[in-house]
């Protein structure tokens, strides 16, 4: 695999080449091949979007030996950090140390041979209280899916979910495996403060909250499990590849 | 010890920020202008890393309960001693009982004040930097109040001279100017979703100017100006961001995120700023306008390769004074 200049890229793309910009962009915007796809974050840092759009779990268990193999193999005295999203992989390093070039071309050979980690499977059951104040959204959400309230508990808990990657606030685990039935847009008008412990749907995804904050997401319940505490090793609770099932506790009305 | 005596919930405890937790979806944090915090750390003879408080709310004021070495740098501020004016990014050591005032500032948005040993809060995930969202780290995961009492980590009075010690870094007497015109200027690089914007939109973000509107803190900074629409709508899944990242969200106007930024995000990203430049950004007010300059990754690392040697010089040199006494 070979890292290729912008120019060449663009053949590829078909795109004309913007004279005045080419020559900027020409070390922003890497491509290896027709579709992995590489792009400077600033000096420092390189996303790398592999991706389709449209989620792969078999791309994600590759993503996730990436980026193991990327935080052991890469040098150590470059600051490295891996963020692992859904379907991508950012790696941020002290471009002082580790040039970005280098980086790149570490990151690519380090692709080649990433295969699926297979994961310890490790469960992690989360008691729910659905429906009530903290899940002020239920009722609506089963009416939208023409479920009643009971049938889509039934549903939510019933499937098995797993941790995509961690991030955005501190613990937050995005969980794939919500029923395609659930599936629901976020809403356009994101509520300022979403409680800590809140168990949320947004799109399809699941998730709970790791601490009070601003969400899109809709809520449906809440657990008392705590997600994230900065003074635990590991902090967060659930870490990508864990499989959560949610066991209904109670539903209020 | 120090107490503070007048304060905001927005005056933290923050280092050179926390690093090596993005993968648990905890935020960088750390100090918005790391010029600052590095250089006023230096002048107490701190490692340019070292917490400090950062102010962005005004005045400020605290009394020293012993003899220490302090620096302030960071905003255009009225730092007064006692009776006695300092300049600005200037160090000395004040006695026991004095108290030490830093006003709004003339320019900029944040001043840092850096106290010789380093302010005592227990690390946490391996930094002293408060995060706020999470509500752990620095002064008990939280803003300084009234009646806080802050401990050094030693108690050091050292400054080579009675008058005290500055410093200009390069780029400072030019950026205040810029800041005092309301427009600055933030180099950019090109990011993943650069070449999905309508030609009219590269040309608006890089020839136009862009307000930081009241939606502005450590997170990030809602910015008003030319709206900057893709060649057609983008779904992206979740994916890591870095501070500094400008996204654009469907009503065209972008955001760049800061200091706090979540580690991931969703919306398309035009570019991002380079490290270098985000100190600017750290000491730019609401309603300040900003260019943006397409760049590239050479220049950017270039420009962080020239601020690392210059700060080794003004090591070398501070080291150099203090043995001469």
């Amino acid at each position: 695999m070979e890292v290729q200049t912008f120019e060449q890229m663009q053949d590829q793309v078909g795109e004309p080449a913007n004279g005045a910009l080419s020559e900027h962009l020409k070390r922003a915007v890497l491509s290896a091949g027709s579709s992995p796809r590489l792009s400077a974050a600033g000096a420092g840092a390189l996303l790398f979007d592999p991706g389709t759009g449209v989620f792969d779990a078999e791309l994600q268990g590759r993503l996730l030996a990436l980026a193991r193999r990327a935080e052991s193999d890469l040098p150590s005295g470059a600051s490295i950090e891996v963020v692992l999203g859904v379907n991508n992989l950012l790696l941020s390093f002290n471009p002082l140390q580790l040039h970005p070039d280098k980086a790149a071309t570490a990151l690519l050979r380090l692709w080649e041979s990433a295969d699926a980690v297979a994961v310890a499977k490790r469960t992690i059951e989360l008691p729910v209280v659905y429906g009530g104040e903290a899940g002020e959204d239920l009722v609506a959400l089963a009416a939208g899916a023409g479920l009643s309230v009971d049938e889509y508990v039934r549903r939510h808990s019933n499937a098995s979910y797993a941790v995509a990657c961690v991030g955005s606030m501190p613990g937050f685990a995005y969980m794939t495996g919500l029923p395609a039935e659930l599936a629901v847009p976020r809403r356009k008008v994101p509520r300022m403060k979403v409680a800590e412990g809140t168990v949320i749907v947004g799109g399809a995804q699941a998730g709970v909250m790791p601490c009070t904050a601003p969400s899109g997401w809709h809520l449906i319940g809440r657990t008392e499990t705590r997600m994230f505490d900065a003074r635990n090793t590991p902090p967060c609770l659930l870490e990508p590849g864990t499989e959560v099932r949610f066991i209904v506790k109670g539903i209020e009305a | 010890m120090i107490d503070i005596l007048s304060t905001g919930a927005p005056n933290l405890i923050q280092d050179a920020g926390r690093r090596g937790h993005l993968g648990f979806g905890v935020s960088r944090s750390g100090a918005m202008d790391t010029l600052a915090l590095s250089v006023g750390n230096s002048l107490v003879g701190n490692d340019p890393t070292e917490a400090a408080i950062e102010i962005s709310l005004f005045p400020f004021r605290v009394r020293f309960q012993k003899d220490l070495d302090f620096a302030v740098t960071g905003a255009d501020c009225v730092v007064r001693l006692d009776e006695a004016v300092l300049a600005p990014w200037w160090s000395r050591t004040a006695r026991g009982g004095q108290t030490l005032v830093i006003e709004r500032p003339k320019r900029g948005a944040r001043a840092y004040l850096c106290l010789a040993g380093g302010v005592d809060v227990e690390p946490v995930m391996g930094s002293r930097s408060t995060d706020l969202k999470g509500a752990f780290g620095g002064f008990e995961g939280r803003g300084l109040k009234r009646g806080d009492a802050l401990k050094v980590r030693g108690n050091v009075a050292r400054a080579v001279r009675e008058s005290g010690l500055g410093v200009v870094p390069q780029g400072l007497p030019s950026f205040w100017e810029a800041l005092s015109s309301g427009v600055v200027s933030i180099r950019v690089v090109p990011a993943a979703e650069y070449r999905n914007f309508t030609d009219e939109a590269k040309k608006a973000f890089a020839t136009t100017e862009y307000e930081i509107t009241p939606e502005a803190n450590r997170v990030g900074y809602r910015l008003n100006g030319a709206t900057l629409p893709l060649s057609s709508p983008l779904e992206l899944l979740s994916h890591g961001i870095v501070p500094g990242t400008i996204q654009v969200p469907p009503s065209g106007q972008p955001i760049i995120q800061l200091a706090e930024a979540n580690t991931c995000g969703g919306y398309p990203k035009i570019a991002t700023v380079i490290e270098s430049d985000l100190w600017k950004l750290g000491q730019a007010p609401v309603g300040c306008r900003i260019r943006f300059i397409v760049t590239d990754v050479d220049e950017a690392l270039t420009s962080l390769g020239s601020r690392a040697a210059e700060m080794v010089k003004l090591q070398q040199t501070l080291a150099l004074m203090s043995h001469r006494g």
